[in-house]
């Protein structure tokens, strides 16, 4: 084997373990020549997509952190400091805003996180049906969402929709729905489940699969009921998944806005589906105000950092 | 299944455990298909209905008039067949792009390992730590007017392609496959003169077909599903996307049309799911979590 020295630079392919050199050693500017010419190849492969990703989300993240301290009018634009800030902090529909974000993440949580994981526990128990009934979740992840939505707004009709039709089947008092304010956040969440919850499912099964079965022997060994057994093994041996799609869905829910945008046309009544990313795109697209919105969600991608830095570690330990 | 579960087999096989294995299933697989064909069912059986019966109080299970000419009437007035071809013509150019783009860059940052790589890769995922709804309104203005070339892509399908191929999770997925593929073949390869874009062509990409799979299944369901860029990106009618197209004219038609127009979209992906479902949920496990 003689020396594949293309592979060794000065920048390190630290991979390999140096072979002996053998007499005809390259000299160093052949070596440097070398090197060039692969990392000249290499960044050739790059360019599309690096010049792709400095136009469309480098310069942008950039941007967004100029146009939130910036005002831009007819003559131009100028710093204004904590100005476009005291804007968005001043709108009196702020603090519902995020009052609705954080009861639609709550709700999503409380729905959306923990259905999704009892419903794989129970799925996963079954020695047949399986597939059916992985396909029944899936389904609606597949459907573009503006048909889920819209079809679900039929649904919710107070008068020709089906579920007051159940409800009225069951003799239970019918709802407003979409039009109650107290009704039409909760209205929001239950339609965002059925259309989301199919991608969650599927991954806690695949999680719960690898549970080595000799765990819950022992367990039952120990005198473990059904819950203790879902307890001390399940949950423990699917911690990890748990904690990154928990992560996962609280930064998802803390930005939804196509659901309520199409289910009660964002504001919903008296503003009880308005969310933080609906009055941002309130701000640059409605009102051209594109500094507020900026700053709105310079606050938005502040309070989720936190969310975010703490998934990029937990998965980099699930690699490991 | 070989493999065991929660509950002991030993209590499944006593007659109790049976009976209530049976009773759950049978609970769980009705209520399944209640809740997730019955919303399907309403679709599909309210687009049949006329425009009397379909806004009726209290409602019809089961249609008592037939109208199949809502489907019809649905194609042509909403115009689906530009919508359903502005949105194939949209998915399959980002796909396009990603495939070529973004496995170019993960096989230059997995194999050929050039100065500033590391830095590059970090930027890249960094931009996964942003929500990527704050990032819509820069992006919007820098589509308004790219940098450099002083160009307006507004109404293009630029505006959708180009921003898809800025996937990092993408190039992620892809750089992790790359990185399995042993060192030594590709030296081999090279050492019998082959280039590195021969390599990634013969080597690599062959072998790499099931990451290739997922990633394609994510950018196409990705542009299948996107809403709220492509509305603002593509705001001429005859430019949108099925969701962005029935959303804007879901006020102006009859609640009927408007039905059959919701089934019509929904049966491309609904088949093509049924087709793929095996690839495309596999896909999702496998490619996992972000990140």
């Amino acid at each position: 084997m003689s020396a594949p020295s293309l592979t060794k630079t000065p920048a390190g392919t630290s991979r390999r373990t140096a072979p002996p050199r053998p007499a005809g050693r390259p000299s160093r500017s052949e070596r440097f020549s070398r090197g060039l010419r692969r990392n000249l190849t290499a960044h050739g492969f790059l360019i599309g997509a690096v010049l792709c990703f400095a136009v469309f989300s480098w310069y942008p993240m950039i941007r967004e952190f100029f146009l939130a301290f910036q005002k831009t009018e007819a003559g131009g634009t100028h710093w204004v400091g904590l100005d476009n800030l005291r804007t968005v902090v001043n709108d009196p529909a702020f603090w519902q805003a995020w009052r609705n974000t954080l009861l639609f993440t709550l709700l999503a949580l409380l729905i959306g996180f923990a259905v999704p994981f009892l419903v794989a526990i129970v799925i996963n128990e079954f020695r047949h049906g399986q597939g059916y009934l992985r396909l029944l979740v899936y389904l609606p992840v597949m459907l573009p969402p503006v048909a889920s939505v819209l079809l679900f707004k039929y649904l919710y009709d107070p008068g020709y929709g089906l579920l007051n039709e159940i409800l009225r089947f069951l003799h239970l008092p019918e709802q407003q729905w979409l039009q109650d304010p107290d009704l039409a956040m909760p209205s929001v969440v239950i339609a965002a489940t059925w259309m989301n919850m199919g991608g969650a499912t599927l991954i806690y099964l695949a999680a719960l699969q690898g549970i080595p079965g000799e765990l819950y022997e022992a367990a039952e060994l120990d005198g473990a009921g059904l819950l203790r057994k879902i307890w001390h093994v399940t949950i423990p041996q699917t911690r990890l998944i748990l904690s990154l799609m928990l992560l996962m869905q609280i930064i998802a829910t803390m930005q939804v806005f196509i659901e309520p945008f199409l289910l009660t046309g964002g504001a919903g009544p008296e503003g009880s589906t308005t969310t933080v990313v609906y009055l941002i795109y309130q701000y640059a697209f409605n009102f051209n105000n594109y500094g507020a919105a900026a700053a709105l969600g310079l606050l938005l991608l502040v309070l989720l950092a936190g969310f975010s830095a703490a998934y990029a570690r937990l998965s980099r330990a699930r690699d490991e | 299944m070989s493999t065991r579960t929660l509950v002991s087999p030993a209590q499944l096989a006593r007659p109790r455990g049976k009976a209530v294995y049976r009773t759950v299933f049978g609970l769980v697989v009705t209520g399944f298909t209640l809740v997730f064909l019955g919303p399907l069912y309403w679709m599909i059986s309210s687009g049949f209905k006329d425009s009397q019966e379909v806004v009726r109080t209290p409602p019809t299970w089961v249609p008592q008039s037939f109208a199949p000419d809502n489907y019809s009437r649905a194609w042509e007035v909403m115009d689906l067949s530009t919508l359903l071809f502005n949105t194939l013509y949209y998915a399959f150019g980002a796909l396009a792009f990603q495939l070529v783009l973004d496995v170019a860059a993960a096989y230059a940052l997995s194999k050929l390992r050039p100065v500033l790589g590391k830095a590059i890769l970090g930027m890249m995922l960094a931009t996964l730590m942003i929500p990527a709804t704050v990032l819509v309104v820069p992006q919007y203005l820098t589509v308004l007017d790219v940098p450099v070339v002083q160009r307006n892509l507004l109404d293009t399908p630029w505006a959708i392609w180009l921003p898809s191929v800025t996937n990092a999770f993408t190039v992620f997925l892809l750089k992790r496959f790359f990185d399995s593929i042993p060192q030594e073949i590709l030296d081999a390869a090279a050492m019998d003169g082959a280039s590195p874009v021969r390599i990634l062509w013969s080597i690599v990409l062959p072998v790499s077909r099931p990451i290739l799979g997922v990633v394609s299944i994510f950018a196409v369901v990705g542009i299948w599903k996107d809403f709220l860029w492509p509305m603002l990106t593509l705001p001429d009618p005859s430019k949108q996307t099925l969701n962005v197209g029935i959303y804007s004219l879901s006020n102006g038609v009859p609640v009927n049309v408007l039905i059959a127009a919701l089934t019509i979209a929904s049966l491309p992906t609904l088949l093509l799911f049924l087709v793929f479902q095996r690839n495309i949920m596999s896909g999702l496990t496998a490619g996992g979590l972000k990140g």
